[in-house]
């Protein structure tokens, strides 16, 4: 009998060297396909810069810098300029804000610090299925329930009190009808909230225990521990966690084309109607046939996407210079 | 297994550092009393009928092995356990001869009375003079001047001025590990608490930091009530006046430090500070 030890070296070796070969082989087409995965991203990216450039050309040749600082919209009679709804998408994106943010606050707040323990999973869970409901549902909701009774509850009173207030009474004037710029910013708040206060939930969780009981050590009350060691601890955290609502409230169509009003021009009030970018595309894809009205309406389309850029961007170097801030001690 | 007393050669020292205190320690005051004290984690009971006089201008040493409730003693000193539902004390705690785990207990108050430090350094988000300044805002309001003298008095204290006093405005953060938890420590005594409460202080520190932050103990005692938990029982021996030993939520015996380690009344702890544990 030959000795085995001889004959397994020699077999063990050849089917050693074929399971190598196969394994780089795995693993470069592996590197391979992943690596083509990711450049589909930027290419795709490209492409759609690309289409959106060249298929609102005729409209940014035709008016030039003026397409963004007029409020003219007029299909009929040919004359476009976007600041309107411009003006319409920033206005309700940052009543969303002014509203959801503290509300969002209150609420991560007291699910992660105040909340009897019973109460947590089913209250998180509320918060959450919130966020599941499609936006149509808001927006028939907006317009259906919502509105009518803004409109015979709430803005008469508003015009009364706010309406009268040396400077921000011009903001809170005019005829109660229930649509409006802050209709619109307040349901996208109701929409933008389960996001931050969700993202705000999970980063004050993260606090350690330990630090958040050392400042209780002090004598400190739990307002004094949140806004002196919780918020700065998880700042990071808690402007992403705006920038992904503020995303969200900027490319919100479906509920804010119920119950924004759709009228082109910016009024001073906050309860006239208005429009914003995402619902103008909505309302008028359909109808534009020509070329410079669909031109202009792929410009705003353009406009809409630099704008969610610029907020990304913004919100990148708020969060660099934050960590910088912090002296690198984290 | 060690067979001889691990402990000879570190008791004598440690007895030759204390007589003149020790002899005083005899009539201590009583700072913190504790009576028929139960704990309970829901349905589970950490300490039980727990009694014994924590003295003024001492050192307390808590010891035993991992789970036998001294942490959990500790914290009841400040209610600190009151921030989690399901768990709760009864019996008596009496600082300055108030009962602490009364329910009307103001806690913020409290707690700014009996400063506690932790296991590991827990500076906060903020540069090092404001992790500082930031306690002693709660319950005082001083000149710009005053905070800063307080500042360095606390630093200074901490054994850590020279250390840190050119880089107050840098964060808290960035110290090293031993530097933070000096840190800790002078953001508790800034608030000037009456007793203070270190919780495994040095178990996180290398040797070095571990001998300043016990040098610190021994200095601070001068002018507070000092309560520690602790799993070195070296350093129980060199820094305490007196020392508990404490076995499934039960004090098995307190007395004088070099007593209990020279000639423990007890078995169990004699077993347990000779390693026989087990």
């Amino acid at each position: 009998m030959e000795s085995p030890a001889a004959a397994l070296p020699d077999a063990d070796a050849r089917l050693l060297t074929r399971r190598a070969a196969i394994g780089r082989r795995q693993d470069a087409l592996f590197a391979h396909v992943t690596r083509a995965f990711a450049v589909l991203v930027l290419v795709l990216l490209a492409a759609i810069v690309v289409a959106l450039v060249y298929a609102a050309w005729p409209a940014l040749s035709k008016f030039g810098a003026r397409f963004f600082v007029t409020d003219a919209w007029n299909p009929v009679t040919g004359e476009f300029g976007a600041l309107a709804p411009i003006y319409g998408t920033i206005a309700t994106s940052a009543i969303a804000l002014l509203i959801g943010v503290p509300v969002s606050f209150g609420i991560a707040l007291f699910l992660t610090e105040l909340c009897p323990a019973w109460l947590k999973r089913s209250l998180g869970t509320a918060v959450e299925l919130l966020a599941a409901i499609p936006s149509i549902i808001y927006g028939m909701w907006g317009l259906f329930v919502f509105a009518p009774f803004f409109a015979e509850h709430v803005e008469p009173s508003i015009i009364e009190t706010l309406g009268n207030v040396w400077l921000v009474g011009p903001l809170f004037q005019g005829a109660p009808s229930g649509l409006g710029v802050l209709t619109a910013g307040i349901i996208l708040a109701v929409m933008v909230i389960p996001f931050i206060a969700a993202v705000m939930r999970d980063v004050f969780e993260l606090v350690p225990p330990m630090l958040k009981e050392s400042s209780y050590a002090l004598g400190c009350t739990t307002w004094e521990v949140v806004r002196h060691v919780v918020l700065p601890y998880t700042r990071i955290g808690v402007v992403g966690g705006i920038m992904l609502g503020l995303g969200r409230a900027l490319g919100e169509t479906m509920a804010v084309t119920f119950v924004i009003g759709n009228a082109y021009r910016i009024r001073a009030s906050l309860l006239e109607p208005g429009n914003s970018i995402a619902s103008a595309l909505a309302n008028e894809f359909n109808e534009a046939a020509d070329p410079v009205h669909r031109g202009a309406l792929i410009a705003l389309g353009l406009v809409l996407f630099v704008l969610t850029l610029l907020v990304l961007a913004a919100s990148r170097i708020l969060m660099a210079r934050l960590a910088r801030k912090e002296g690198g001690g984290t | 297994m060690p067979t001889s007393m691990p402990f000879a050669d570190v008791h004598l020292p440690a007895e030759s550092d204390v007589p003149p205190h020790d002899a005083a320690s005899r009539s201590a005051v009583p700072k913190i009393t504790i009576r028929n004290l139960d704990f309970f984690y829901g349905g589970f009971q950490a300490l039980t009928h727990v009694g014994l006089d924590i003295a003024e201008h001492e050192v307390t040493a808590f010891i035993g092995p991992s789970g036998c409730g001294k942490s959990t003693l500790l914290r009841t000193l400040n209610r600190m356990y009151s921030l989690y539902p399901g768990q709760r004390a009864t019996g008596e705690v009496r600082l300055n001869g108030v009962n602490v785990l009364d329910a009307a207990t103001d806690l913020n108050l409290l707690r700014a009375k009996v400063g506690m430090v932790f296991q590991k350094p827990t500076p906060f988000p903020m540069t090092i003079y404001e992790n500082i300044a930031f306690g002693v805002r709660l319950y005082e309001r001083l000149s710009t001047r005053g905070m800063d003298e307080r500042v360095e008095w606390a630093l200074a204290k901490a054994a850590m001025w020279n250390e840190v006093k050119d880089k107050l405005q840098q964060s808290g953060m960035a110290l090293s590990g031993g530097q933070q938890q000096r840190l800790c420590i002078a953001r508790a005594i800034a608030v000037r608490p009456e007793v203070l409460l270190l919780d495994e202080p040095t178990s996180a520190l290398d040797p070095i930091s571990t001998a300043h932050i016990e040098e610190l103990i021994s200095e601070l005692k001068v002018d507070y009530t000092i309560a520690m938990v602790t799993h070195n029982m070296q350093q129980a021996a060199r820094v305490s006046d007196r020392t508990a030993y404490m076995y499934l939520g039960e004090l098995v015996e307190f007395g004088p430090t070099d007593r209990i380690f020279l000639n423990p009344a007890r078995k169990e702890t004699e077993d347990y500070i000779t390693g026989r544990f087990g």
